[in-house]
């Protein structure tokens, strides 16, 4: 189970990004479930959680999107 | 999840690298000095080939902004990433797009175009790009205050052929009415007999550079307006890697050709006011970033069936043809008699964008 989901589906760059560190900077570390829409914001959302040392273990496709699960051990 | 080769760092700085190579070459086959490729002028020109303005040296349908459409209809089809988006606040896109012509008009091109005249040795694209960064640094304080214009939702596969289709439409043009030696019109379609829009490499190869690039560029996802918004939002390099690849590979380019002229004055299709320059691009720069990505990308998302963007293409294109019917448009002269107050006007309208979509408190 997430600690949050964030849907960031048919948000235009950089707001997925935006969303995401912003949870990311705030939980510190946890579980975190993220809807997005686009490949775009599937690569970009991957590249900033990877740049903030948390890792995506978990990406699949939906049927107006992705899925994926971001997660920081400590 | 399969992994996309052009959007890591060394796919960012090849596509940036292959539009370093491509568009010098497509100025030394006959496109304008400095502009082997700016999607902002070719657009203007596209609206002058269709008559919205009549300026009579700036009228051409650009093959490579067709194919740029085209290219990333394909990739995106190809790879299973065409999707159908649309309906995040239209008219206030469509309004950016006209706010970021008016202003590349005024410093005479898009950041692609900086890039590249700053690889032809012009100067004057310091200003332009110093201005493009303040004006997405404004943006960027508009996002962290929460700016958004909304949600964009599905929509049918027909919606998001639109602009394709467009493109497609455009294509027939060309070919039906090609340009006739000596005359001004060919059909329906308007041609330059002289000045930037009688400057034009051959058809097929504009329509293959812009395929290429088109394919590459949806692939890559390279935007220079979020290169720039990256690195200071995020402290992020990523696609502002792509710019550096773009500028370094055409100044290489242009001194193998002897395309490389350094200086400010008497620059090709450029003009020396550099606080217009700077305050053009600002505009530019802020409504690029307003509406998420700069004139290529926007192109490019048009192609993978996003609406949002290809209102902003079309706002682009009815705002060359304001800034050309009102004299708001630049020329190597100077700023147009009515550029100051388009520049102001054009400001406005991003700034009351900007601040009343600020969806967080």
């Amino acid at each position: 189970m997430a600690d949050k989901t964030i849907d960031a589906r048919g948000l235009s760059c950089p707001q997925p990004v935006l969303l995401v560190m912003e949870n990311m900077k705030k939980l510190a570390k946890g579980t975190l479930e993220v809807l997005v829409d686009t490949d775009t914001s599937r690569e970009n959302v991957s590249r900033a959680a990877r740049m903030e040392g948390w890792e995506v273990t978990q990406e699949e496709k939906t049927e107006d999107g992705y899925r994926m699960i971001l997660e920081k051990k400590n | 999840m399969k992994g996309n080769v052009l959007a890591t760092r060394w796919g960012i700085v090849l596509v940036g690298a292959s539009i370093g190579v491509i568009a010098p070459l497509l100025q030394k086959l006959g496109n304008p000095a400095n502009m082997g490729i700016c999607v902002a002028c070719m657009e203007r020109d596209i609206a002058g080939a269709l008559g919205l303005h009549r300026a009579g040296v700036v009228q051409y349908l650009r093959p490579e902004i067709l194919g740029f459409v085209l290219g990333a209809f394909l990739a995106a089809v190809l790879f299973k990433e065409f999707r159908p988006r649309g309906g995040s606040a239209p008219v206030a896109r469509f309004f950016l797009g006209m706010c970021a012509m008016i202003g590349a008009l005024v410093f005479l091109g898009c950041p692609w175009r900086a890039l590249l005249r700053l690889a032809g040795g012009d100067g004057n694209a310091i200003l332009g790009l110093a201005g493009l960064a303040t004006g997405i640094w404004i943006g960027t304080l508009f996002f962290r205050g929460g700016y958004s214009l909304g949600r964009s939702s599905p929509q049918s596969k027909s919606v998001g052929l639109m602009i394709p289709l467009l493109m497609a439409g455009l294509l027939v043009l060309r070919l039906a009415y090609p340009p006739v030696e000596g005359q001004a019109a060919s059909g329906i379609l308007f041609y330059s007999l002289q000045g930037p829009g009688a400057a034009r490499a051959p058809l097929l190869v504009s329509l293959a550079a812009g395929l290429i690039i088109g394919v590459l560029a949806q692939r890559s996802r390279f935007c220079t307006m979020g290169g720039i918004r990256d690195l200071i939002l995020f402290r992020q390099l990523h696609l502002f890697s792509g710019m550096v690849a773009l500028v370094v590979v055409a100044w290489v380019v242009n001194l193998i050709l002897g395309q490389f002229h350094p200086g400010f004055e008497k620059q090709p299709v450029a003009h020396s006011q550099h606080l217009w320059n700077f305050c053009g691009m600002m505009v530019a720069g802020l409504a690029f970033a307003l509406a998420g990505g700069c004139p290529g990308r926007q192109l490019f998302m048009a192609g993978e069936g996003d609406n949002d963007a290809g209102v902003f293409v079309l706002g682009m294109i009815i705002g060359a043809a304001i800034a050309h019917n009102f004299g708001l448009a630049s020329s190597p002269q100077g700023v147009g008699p009515n550029g100051i107050a388009g520049l102001a006007v054009a400001m406005g309208i991003c700034l009351f964008i900007g601040l009343t979509n600020l969806r967080r408190s």
